[in-house]
């Protein structure tokens, strides 16, 4: 145990003299509530200290406790379906209802454990040495630490037991026996060992047409959402916290509204989860350090949140991170630096900020775990750039680790067309990769749609700007066509209301054949244009309107079967010879 | 308070700024409250800003003339800043640090409480859900306010966010209760009532003056209380008064289960203030001049909105603050945002045209709008109608864009029916003169979209269009 008296205090940083070394990033407790702190900088005399906590009232001559490990969390099959501040401490209900310093762990409580493994077996690292009964009924493996192997000398006998008691002793090649519990503390700093990562190949499916079909993300990879204020980030987040096909959500609020939050909380063990349907918050965990919470410990929240999303993967499990926001996490940084001292870069940020970045969105992964199974951890990250400037260095710098982008458009927004994500400026690496899913999920022509899609889009975007200069009456039909067509794809494709019953959730069955109906409507139309038909009679065919609306209005697959059958004979009647039109884009 | 307090006389060291350096020759804990005594004998607040084995530095919340370093005293209160909080506080005037400027005696103290607040668990708030009627359509109709939100207005020199504020707490409602702050008594249905918390940051006299007789008028001073920091107060304690307001306002709000509506005005000041304080501090300064923890700063007030679950009260936030240069990416509107929930902006042409309220429509917004509107809480097709009006006026005003380029005659027809809503929507939806009722506000939206074809009206479903508009809207062309 290392101990050093407190010599100065001032905000969330705390110097101090120590009596015998301390190690860089060790654990400390502060003052007799015994804050929560990490040793940031080290000389020989003189230690300092970023307290994770209120410092109010603490005094020199404090004492500084360390106890030589570095700052972790105990990781546990106990942590799903609970909520937890930013260094992985329970937040419980019950009490008083507001935060203070130094509040103490709860103890969480027992779970069903049944021991796979028997005395004289061997315990290799990170495999699991027995089974445990989680919240929803669901049956998860106990893990073995990643750095521990040896022989099993005793094994606790089926039962329940809390995640701190002893239940599996180990002796290790050494001949050192060491007692394994259900949880096991992580450095929150470390990414967790893999036998080996490999190639993501399959799309984190979100329900969200915008990004399935058009800016797919894949299980493994990371994408972040920048966004200035009120365009949804965080409402996207949710949606895709709700309805993402991830086995585990881990969702940090990391500096943003309570308000919210509580919302959130109020909603996921009301709302069925999709693929159990068992209540979502069964599959969730929740890391909540709202923006009036200990800013420091905001820091450690998205590190605390990617160790728990590694912990779950390591299980064999598709874990999806939310991060809630990557900014108020850069603020922090950018805070604790700023007392500590050092030279501001950019905007005031550290210069470290960069690689601090990429140790959070390099932990996205999907890998093969220590024990062989297959896992992934899909990083999302929502930033907030001050004034929407998407040159400002969180975003720049996001920008160069992540494999999607998905920009949140001011002017989207402000017409309430949600998602506001911009087609155009927002971009994902992943579509090749992800392509033969796609084939093999109800679209066999994927990529060729989806290009022909963006551009349209592309050439509305062109068209759009000079109809502004000219008026729209004034360019050729063909060119008013493509603003009809683009708007189709807009409002019945890429606009989808996170508060329909219907369309909050768009299964992949379902986004292939909405975007099989607006395909064949535009292939008509042009067919129809080259017989002389004007745009504008287009725009009054009545399932024109009702694909405009088809999101919130259309469900099932015979519904779709009928609106396709309508689109053909509102073409038919517009004196177009049916059966010219090539079947392209439908495959039916 | 200063019955535990330590006093050190003549250690004072060094004044720089609203900063003083004593030399520590007693315990004392970091952001503890002291106070400074002058030769004046005046008594001055301050806060423990950094502490080590030699000295204290202690931050002034108000002004260093006339302190100097051989007869200034310095009382260590050994705790932090606190507020005396009871019963009785309704109906009285404070100044920016929490003592009764009305002439009437202190307030009986049932309780001391900390000036900064605590952060309340997200597990322990309740979700916001109970629509307010304030009277207001852009609010109302368009951007609802519902119990526990903290819903700003984004505002500029000049504009009327003022009497804006006013409005709201004088009609602000239960949707289909009677009650309102400004009705005398106790109501049946919610017998724990209103009361109506006003923090003067750095305002003018006049400001301060008005609100309090606005509040006479309707009846409702005596479930008012004021904090008062003119603008002739000190800078630093402008930091101090929104705290000390809140701290009434969670007593009255979750101890005694009233329904609280919390108006703070001007938040631009507060910022100011925090600049200056942190310049004096000599702290490395983020976007235009403002200290890097001013989101931080910020979210410690804002975030002091909320129901709790278990508990009868609310706390609901207005917020004014005046946009630099209308500049809505300036840090202060900027940061503001990105906390609350939300924002009504005000539009300086809509002021001109003597539109009023003049509420930028397609740059305000409220994040709980969801969670009490809709069916069970006001209108089942009032979500709908409000995404319908929003989408219809952002093409309106695309057609402006349009129509000052190439002519009103050179655009489409569809387009020219769009300036027409356009206006409409201003005149007829948005600019009002009394009060209306949630379904007169619907009513006024559903007017002014029979002026566009219903083939238009693609947020809204056939059904919604029939009920509401009549066949003749559904045919159009």
């Amino acid at each position: 145990m290392n101990l050093a008296r407190v010599t100065w205090v001032g905000g969330p940083v705390v110097r101090a003299r120590p009596e015998a070394g301390f190690a860089m990033r060790e654990a400390v407790r502060v003052g007799e509530a015994g804050l929560l702190g990490e040793v940031v900088r080290l000389e020989r005399q003189e230690i300092v200290v970023q307290v994770y906590e209120e410092t109010t009232g603490l005094a020199p001559g404090a004492r500084v406790v360390g106890n030589g490990s570095p700052l972790a969390v105990r990781l546990s099959p106990g942590l799903l379906g609970r909520i937890f501040d930013g260094l992985l401490r329970p937040l419980v209900v019950a009490g008083d209802p507001f935060v203070h310093a130094g509040t103490p762990a709860a103890v969480a409580p027992p779970l069903a454990f049944t021991p796979t493994l028997r005395a004289g077996d061997h315990l290799a690292p990170g495999h699991p040495f027995g089974a445990v009964t989680v919240v929803g009924g669901r049956i998860l493996p106990a893990l073995a630490p990643p750095r521990l192997a040896g022989e099993v000398v005793r094994v606790a006998a089926a039962g329940a037991y809390r995640d701190d008691e002893v239940v599996c002793t180990v002796r290790t090649e050494g001949g050192e026996e060491v007692a394994v519990s259900l949880a096991h503390p992580w450095s929150v700093r470390e990414p967790r060992p893999v036998a080996a990562r490999l190639v993501p190949d399959a799309p984190l499916v979100t329900g969200q047409r915008i990004i399935d079909t058009f800016l797919p993300v894949a299980r493994g990879a990371s994408a972040a959402i920048p966004g200035g204020f009120g365009t949804g980030k965080t409402v996207l987040l949710e949606s895709l916290a709700k309805g993402c096909d991830a086995d585990v959500i881990v969702y940090v609020g990391c500096g943003e509204r309570g308000n919210e939050l509580a919302g959130l909380l109020a909603e996921l063990p009301e709302l069925p989860d999709p693929r159990t349907g068992g209540p979502l918050i069964e599959r969730s965990v929740i890391i909540a350090n709202t923006s009036n919470m200990p800013v420091a410990a905001r820091e450690a929240s998205i590190y605390t949140g990617v160790t728990v999303a590694e912990y779950f993967r390591d299980m064999g499990l598709n874990v999806a991170v939310m991060a809630d926001s990557t900014s108020r996490w850069a603020e922090a940084l950018r805070e604790v630096s700023g007392r500590l001292g050092e030279l501001p870069g950019e905007a005031g940020y550290p210069s470290y900020l960069s690689s601090r970045l990429a140790d959070f969105y390099e932990r996205a992964a999907r890998v093969r775990t220590l024990s062989g199974a297959e896992g992934s951890v899909t990083l999302l990250g929502a930033v907030s750039p001050p004034s929407g400037d998407m040159e400002e260095p969180v975003v720049v710098h996001t920008r160069r680790y992540v494999r999607a982008l998905w920009v949140l458009d001011t002017e989207r927004a402000h017409a309430r067309f949600y998602p506001a994500i911009h087609p155009l400026t927002s971009y994902s690496e992943e579509a090749p990769r992800l392509a033969a899913w796609w084939h093999a999920h109800g679209q066999p022509h994927w990529e060729q749609v989806r290009s022909r899609l963006l551009t349209l889009l592309e050439a509305e975007q062109r068209l759009a700007r000079m109809a502004r200069i000219l008026g729209a009456e004034a360019l050729p039909a063909a060119q008013r066509l493509i603003l009809v067509q683009a708007r189709l794809v807009n409002e019945a494709l890429l606009r989808q209301s996170a508060f329909s019953a219907v369309d909050a959730q768009c299964p992949p069955e379902r986004q292939a054949a909405m975007t099989r109906v607006v395909v064949r409507f535009l292939d008509l139309a042009e067919e129809a244009l080259a017989c002389g038909v004007a745009p504008e009679t287009m725009v009054g065919l009545p399932t024109y309107l009702r694909l405009l609306r088809m999101g919130e209005e259309v469900a099932g697959e015979e519904a779709f079967g009928a609106l396709n059958e309508a689109v053909e004979q509102d073409f038919v009647r517009l004196g177009c010879p049916a059966g010219r039109v090539g079947k392209k884009g439908v495959e039916r | 308070m200063s019955g535990l307090a330590v006093e050190l006389a003549g250690g004072l060291a060094r004044i720089d700024g609203g900063l003083l350096f004593f030399e520590r020759t007693a315990t004392v804990g970091y952001n503890e409250a002291v106070e400074v005594v002058g030769d004046d004998g005046r008594t001055r607040l301050g806060r423990v800003a950094a502490v080590d084995e030699e000295r204290i530095v202690v931050e002034l919340l108000e002004s260093t003339t006339g302190l100097a370093l051989a007869t200034t005293r310095v009382r260590l209160l050994g705790e932090p800043l606190k507020l005396a909080v009871g019963p009785g506080m309704l109906g009285r005037t404070f100044n920016g640090v929490g003592e009764a400027i009305d002439g009437g005696p202190p307030v009986a103290a049932a309780e001391m409480r900390r000036v900064e607040g605590l952060a309340i668990k997200p597990v322990a708030r309740a979700a916001p859900s109970e629509f307010i009627e304030t009277g207001i359509t852009a609010i109302d109709l368009l951007d609802s306010l519902v119990r526990g939100q903290k819903l700003p207005i984004f505002s500029g020199g000049g504009l009327p966010h003022d009497q804006i504020a006013i409005d709201i707490v004088c009609h602000a409602r239960l949707a289909g209760s009677a009650e309102r702050a400004t009705d005398g008594g106790s109501g049946e249905g919610d017998a724990a009532g209103f009361a109506i918390c006003f923090a003067g940051i750095g305002i003018p006299h006049d400001t301060a003056e008005r609100f309090r007789w606005a509040m006479e008028q309707s009846g409702a001073a005596a479930r008012t209380l004021l904090f008062l920091n003119l603008a002739s107060d000190p800078p630093a304690q402008r930091l101090l008064a929104p705290r000390v307001a809140l701290t009434a306002a969670e007593y009255l709000a979750f101890t005694e289960g009233r329904h609280v509506l919390v108006v703070l005005t001007d938040m631009t000041n507060y910022c100011e203030a925090l600049r200056e304080v942190s310049a004096g501090h000599g702290e490395i300064p983020s976007r235009k001049g403002y200290p890097g923890y001013l989101y931080s700063d910020l979210a410690s007030l804002y975030e002091r909105a909320g129901r709790i679950r278990g508990l009868p009260g609310s706390l609901t936030q207005i917020p004014i603050l005046t946009m630099p240069g209308d500049d809505m990416s300036h840090p202060i509107p900027d940061l503001t945002g990105y906390i609350t929930e939300g924002q009504i902006v005000l539009d300086r042409d809509l002021a001109r045209r003597s539109l009023y309220p003049p509420v930028k429509v397609l740059s305000s917004l409220s994040r709980l709008m969801k969670e009490g509107t809709g069916a069970g809480f006001t209108h089942a097709d009032h979500p709908a109608l409000a995404t319908q009006l929003y989408a219809s006026y952002a093409r309106a005003v695309q057609a402006r864009v349009l129509a000052s380029v190439v002519g009103e005659e050179g655009v489409s027809e569809i387009d020219r029916g769009y300036l027409h809503f356009g206006d409409t929507f201003e005149s007829k939806v948005i600019a009002q003169t009394g009060p209306r009722s949630l379904a007169e506000s619907m009513a006024a939206g559903w007017n002014a979209l029979r002026l566009l074809p219903g083939a238009e009206l693609h947020r809204l479903s056939g059904a919604q269009i029939a009920a509401h508009l009549g066949p003749t809207a559904g045919g159009g062309k």
